[in-house]
């Protein structure tokens, strides 16, 4: 069977190969920070099985690899590796033409196929994806099955597959971390109390006897915690469980499916508008090149607070149907 | 209650407003707040590893990164560019419209992972925007088109996580519609998935028609603002 642990490996063994490319042209912080983080993700299931069989010594090694990572992204300079000059570019494309096209389209077509009939797949009698990992490792086999194909249809010599992959890498920097880190706090979060803290301010403050009210912390409750967490799931159990039940299905007696339905569409605008949510709006700004790291926020906003608008009032006239 | 640990979540506004890298910032403000709730280092290391292990899947992107790498040394981008720019119809705002619907419509199928920023952005859909916007702005040059550049690539990147949130809440069986079902169920509410989902739709039309309203006014200043200084630039110089 499949794992998804394959792709993890795969994963460790090209962060790998760009340390050591980094390493060899004495880039020595992005050289480290690679392999702490191939290392980190070669050795994830050791860490997560030995921390259900109650040994925490391996996830605590695993917590020192996150300081150092920690430690070494201010230490990361920019670098430039080479790109083929445009005109070679230019010209390589006037032979391929359309071609080109067939390798990236794989990504998304393979991935498809995979999310879709993965689950029917079978070898020798066994299945060939854990259903509920076939979508992920779809990714993993349709970047895999992309490669080959761009591989074979470029001609471009072996070395040249890490090189062009050091370079994509290396242009994401820390900020391919940032996605980890910004997990890793949110479970500190939930362990230190964060989330119920607010959440019992907020009832302490606001006229529970009028709905409206109610609808307004809730919604905007959604809102501010998605921006300081980064994600509306981690906002979602604590604000219904601290404002939308106590108030609004239970006092108010609102539908609990429209609440639980428009309470995580507020917290989604809240992901559009906040750094936190870095995968979505830090990443791009990496891989896009882009100048200024508040760029797609910047084209988020104008969306995000009309249909946030929408969301609150939706939820104003649907919940008391 | 405790309410020092909040300190952290200072701390992290704090970073953000003053630049500081985030990723420091971040790791210390969990080591904070950690602390002030009384855990010990310890169990503070011991949490921050297990939740970076636990969500590995985030960084999966990197695997699509090998193929774009060798597609784009091989003009991947650059063919991408010409041929749009070779498609009078396809204007910068039906371009990113469209791409905004198909992601919904995927998105709403379960999709989520088909398209993204590695996947599709950065490769296709980028590049075919920018040339779209070169081709409406003809000759502005070179100080203009790095502008209009920034800013196309930018709402590109946006309409893809719209089109991302707002299709991905109606499917059932992925997601935010579990994680609400398994929540009123652990409060002893019983519903159906599907019922949660439906009551998603609205929103994911009035995304889909405010996004798309948008697109449609701000490609249509920001191509004719490239334009007009641009004219400018060339009666200032004349």
């Amino acid at each position: 069977m499949l794992h998804l642990e394959w792709a993890y490996a795969a994963l460790a063994l090209l962060l790998l190969g760009t340390a050591w490319l980094n390493l060899r042209q004495r880039h020595w912080a992005q050289a480290a920070f690679w392999a702490v983080i191939a290392i980190l993700f070669a050795c994830g299931n050791w860490v997560l099985r030995a921390q259900q069989a109650g040994d925490a010594k391996p996830a605590q090694i695993a917590g020192i690899g996150v300081l150092a990572l920690a430690l070494l992204a201010p230490a990361m300079r920019r670098v430039d590796a080479a790109e083929a000059p445009p005109r070679l570019r230019q010209l390589r494309a006037g032979v391929l033409k359309h071609w080109l096209f067939m390798p990236a389209l794989l990504i998304p077509g393979v991935t498809l196929l995979i999310a879709l009939f993965g689950a029917d797949l079978r070898w020798h009698g066994a299945t060939l994806f854990v259903a509920s990992q076939q979508t992920l490792m779809g990714l993993g086999v349709a970047s895999l099955i992309a490669l080959l194909a761009a591989w074979r249809l470029t001609r471009a010599p072996a070395s040249a597959v890490l090189h062009e992959s050091r370079r994509l890498i290396d242009t994401l920097g820390w900020a391919a971390l940032l996605p980890l880190v910004l997990a890793a706090l949110g479970s500190v979060f939930e362990a230190a109390g964060v989330g119920r803290v607010l959440a019992t301010l907020v009832g302490d403050v606001i006229p529970t006897a009028n709905f409206a009210a109610c609808v307004l912390a809730y919604g905007l409750g959604m809102v501010v915690f998605t921006l300081i967490m980064g994600n509306a799931f981690a906002a979602f159990p604590v604000l219904t469980a601290g404002v939308g039940l106590p108030l609004l299905v239970r006092l108010h007696g609102a539908d609990p499916a429209v609440v639980g339905s428009l309470g995580m569409l507020c917290g989604y605008c809240g992901t559009l508008l906040t750094p936190m949510a870095a995968n979505f709006n830090i990443v791009p700004v990496a891989l896009l090149e882009l100048k200024s790291p508040w760029s797609v926020i910047r084209a988020q906003w104008p969306t995000a607070l009309p249909l946030l608008l929408f969301n609150l009032f939706a939820l104003y006239l649907l919940a008391m149907r | 209650m405790n309410a020092w640990p909040l300190l952290g979540v200072a701390l992290v506004v704090l970073g953000f407003a003053r630049r500081w890298n985030p990723v420091p910032v971040v790791v210390a403000a969990g080591v904070l707040s950690g602390l002030l709730a009384g855990y010990s280092f310890a169990q503070i290391l011991a949490l921050l590893g297990d939740s970076f292990v636990s969500n590995r899947a985030l960084l999966l992107y990197v695997l699509t990164l090998p193929a774009i790498g060798l597609l784009e040394r091989a003009g991947l981008r650059e063919h991408a560019q010409r041929w749009i720019g070779r498609l009078h119809g396809l204007t910068l705002s039906r371009l990113l419209i469209g791409y905004l619907g198909l992601r919904q419509i995927m998105s709403m199928l379960g999709l989520t992972n088909v398209a993204g920023q590695a996947q599709t952005v950065r490769p296709l859909l980028a590049p075919m925007a920018e040339a779209a916007a070169l081709r409406e702005t003809a000759d502005a040059d070179a100080a203009i088109a790095a502008q209009t550049r920034e800013q196309v690539r930018a709402l590109a990147a946006a309409t893809d996580n719209i089109g991302l949130f707002f299709g991905e809440d109606v499917f059932i069986a992925l997601g935010a519609v579990l994680l609400i079902h398994g929540f009123y169920v652990g409060q002893g509410i019983d519903l159906q998935p599907l019922h949660i989902a439906l009551w998603a739709l609205p929103t994911a039309i009035a995304a889909f028609v405010i996004h798309a309203v948008r697109v449609h006014f701000v490609t249509r200043t920001a191509l004719r603002d490239a334009r007009t200084a641009q004219a400018g630039d060339d009666h200032a110089a004349s």
